[in-house]
């Protein structure tokens, strides 16, 4: 059962999860922007070696679509955007970072719980990589709600999708995978758009009440 | 069989969208619009005469989508005709530009041809993907005024609405493992005909984790609470057709992918029961939204709390289940989409006329403006569920079948609907009735999409067609 092949998927599935604690504890826009590509090379590898194990050529599309576009393009592009903009390049955060790592590994732990125990009759590739995928799932959540710039919580949100496309990729066979990554980078393709079509420079949150309030068109 | 009923849903709205792209006239474009929507319902009422499609891996029609498809297209048409008439207006005042006009039209049949996709769709990825679309066709409509408040009320609908679809598709993936070791691999494990055959043999544990991410990640649409933060500023920010459309339909097509999969789970004997949790999501939405009338200073946000209400009065009668539940919940649906739409053409009118959307600068709408007050005043009766309109008795039945089967849970049903008929009485009492307030200037108004509405509620709470109650039987009898 530990063949190699498990034994690499594995080993990269997890290298998702730890790149997904290294996104928590960044406190710079450009070093986010970083790690953030590092997240999306680790998937681009992790899927490929999947298209190899699973002998499932279509796979190096989403593969490629992950190293060109989400490791290259998108940090390129906000990087600039960081710069166009003059926005802070500072995050801020709601939760401090301890108690966010924390908060972090209970998530992977319930991650592991969750899935482990209602995947036990499945193939164990795929059951591993799907208690990682959920794990960089639930971090990528934890993320978008702990900060409270624009761009942080879209890291946030892409390191989420990363974290469905392992999903994806990691049940064997399934169809439309490359559709559904396609679909996916439209998504975030229109994020970034949106975020320098609306100058959204600094911060953008929903807990803020100010923000609401204004929102609301003054006042409840 | 040459006329393909089914195609013709999905390529009208397909066509349209690219026509209404390329040309820059915006008379003539709303007018196609208008034709386009025209077309799409004919074609949807069709497929009662043609007969139905054998269900294939890409598409199915059955009793159940055959409801939703003629909902969405008859409101879709109403509301084009609407809009043609409101976007002169939004021209007039400067608010909208003919560019930008070119850009809504088209975005409209997209929107439209996504809903039917997610409608007739009978494979789970497909549908996902469908409901991505319009999720991200409403997003740019609700910015399209371009203020700050729109801005961030599309941004807040965006990232929101992403997290929700990222659930979905988590969901969705799931599923098809739990299929994959018994239907195989490839396409037919996420076809959903095969699915529901093959449901009794997945691993129950796998589908119950599947379902909870689902009802988070397509209940985020369906706007239930905690997951409706996103609902109030879409609707009171974006156009008032684009309010409609949301309400009336946007709502349903998620509803109606919570309902697929609801039925998948009901097919797993071993599976948890979707109904509690449906259940209570249902009622929590309702009585958090009928309480939240009150504080409601804006008439669009008004309303937007009251859809997130119905929608909780659906959930629940779909949660509860059984033949009669699920055909007042089907009722319920229609009705309040009927409603609903006919009440946000009102209040776009209302807001037109008096420049404003602020309930505090409304007043005295029956004198100043008749037909446009009566109006309001009978959907607003209509929608809070006054007897005979349709609201009435499906209310009526989602109460009855409750008290029958879990009486005590028909406490808390009865007093949120009682709270919610009070909030919507008084702010109606402001606007409508007293001292006229604000610009009372007759504006040039359609009132057909609204009275048409609002007739056939009142229709419906009158006289139910045989053939009509039977086709719902049979639907209610689909869900379990």
């Amino acid at each position: 059962m530990h063949s190699l092949t498990f034994d690499i998927a594995h080993l990269l599935a997890g290298s998702l999860v730890l790149v997904s604690f290294m996104l928590l504890y960044q406190d710079r826009l450009y070093a986010l922007l970083n790690v953030y590509a590092l997240h999306a090379l680790v998937l681009a590898l992790s899927v490929a070696w999947q298209a190899y194990a699973q002998d499932a050529p279509h796979l190096y599309v989403t593969a490629a679509i992950a190293l060109v576009f989400k490791a290259i393009i998108i940090p390129v592009v906000l990087h600039r955007m960081i710069v166009k903009l003059g926005m802070h390049r500072e995050i801020e955060t709601v939760v401090g970072i301890g108690p966010t790592m924390l908060l972090g590994m209970t998530l992977v732990a319930l991650a592991m719980v969750v899935m482990l125990r209602v995947t036990a009759e499945a193939d164990p590739l795929a059951r591993e990589d799907l208690a990682f995928a959920l794990a960089v799932v639930l971090l990528g959540l934890l993320m978008m709600v702990t900060r409270r710039n624009a761009v942080s919580q879209v890291v946030g949100f892409m390191s989420l999708e990363n974290g469905l496309v392992l999903a994806a990729t990691g049940a064997k066979g399934m169809p439309l995978v490359v559709e559904i990554s396609v679909a996916f980078s439209v998504l975030i393709a229109f994020i970034v758009i949106g975020i320098f079509l609306f100058r959204i420079r600094e911060r953008f949150d929903t807990v803020d009440l100010d923000a609401l309030d204004r929102s609301r068109g003054g006042g409840l | 069989m040459s006329f393909d009923a089914v195609t013709a849903v999905l390529a009208i709205p397909a066509t349209a969208a690219l026509l209404l792209a390329l040309l820059p006239s915006y008379r003539v474009t709303a007018y196609l619009n208008v034709a386009a929507t025209l077309l799409t319902f004919l074609a949807a009422l069709s497929l009662f005469f043609f007969g139905r499609p054998e269900p294939g891996p890409y598409l199915l029609i059955d009793d159940l989508n055959n409801v939703f498809i003629v909902l969405t297209t008859f409101i879709g048409f109403t509301t084009s005709v609407f809009s043609a008439n409101y976007i002169g207006h939004e021209l007039e005042t400067g608010n909208l530009t003919p560019g930008v006009l070119r850009f809504y039209h088209a975005m409209y049949q997209v929107l439209m041809f996504a809903m039917n996709l997610a409608l007739v769709t009978n494979n789970i990825g497909v549908m996902w993907v469908a409901i991505e679309l319009a999720t991200l066709t409403t997003v740019m409509m609700v910015g399209i005024y371009r203020t700050h408040a729109a801005l961030e009320a599309a941004w807040k609908y965006f990232i929101l609405g992403s997290v929700g679809i990222a659930f979905a598709l988590f969901g969705t993936i799931l599923v098809y493992l739990a299929a994959q070791p018994v239907i195989g691999e490839g396409i037919n494990s996420m076809v959903w005909t095969e699915l529901v055959a093959h449901a009794q043999s997945f691993e129950p544990a796998l589908l119950n984790v599947a379902f909870v991410f689902l009802l988070l990640g397509y209940g985020t649409k369906v706007g239930l609470v905690p997951l409706h933060a996103w609902l109030p500023d879409a609707h009171a920010e974006g156009p008032t057709p684009i309010s409609a459309v949301l309400s009336g339909l946007l709502l349903n097509v998620a509803l109606y992918a919570l309902l697929r999969f609801k039925i998948l789970l009901a097919a797993n004997p071993l599976a948890l029961a979707p109904g509690p949790l449906m259940i209570s999501m249902g009622l929590v939405s309702l009585l958090f939204a009928s309480f939240m009338l009150y504080r409601r200073r804006d008439i669009k946000r008004l309303f937007a709390y009251s859809s997130i209400e119905h929608m909780g009065i659906v959930a629940f009668a779909f949660g509860m289940g059984g033949p009669l539940a699920n055909f007042a919940g089907l009722l319920h649906m229609t009705m309040h989409s009927l409603t609903k739409s006919a009440i946000f053409f009102a209040v776009g009118d209302i807001a037109q006329v008096k420049g404003t959307q602020k309930i505090a600068d409304m007043g005295g709408l029956t004198e100043t403006n008749p037909a446009l007050g009566w109006g309001l005043v009978l959907g607003v009766a209509a929608i809070a569920g006054l007897p005979p309109l349709g609201i009435f008795m499906s209310e009526f039945l989602v109460v009855s079948s409750t008290f029958a089967r879990q009486p005590l849970l028909a406490i808390p049903l009865v007093l949120g609907l009682l709270i919610g008929i009070g909030a919507l009485f008084l702010r109606l009492n402001a606007i409508a009735f007293g001292e006229p307030r604000g610009p009372t200037a007759k504006a040039k108004i359609s009132y057909v999409p609204m009275f048409a509405h609002l007739a056939l509620v009142l229709t419906a709470g009158v006289y139910l067609p045989g053939p009509l109650v039977t086709w719902f039987q049979n639907v209610a009898k689909l869900l379990g």
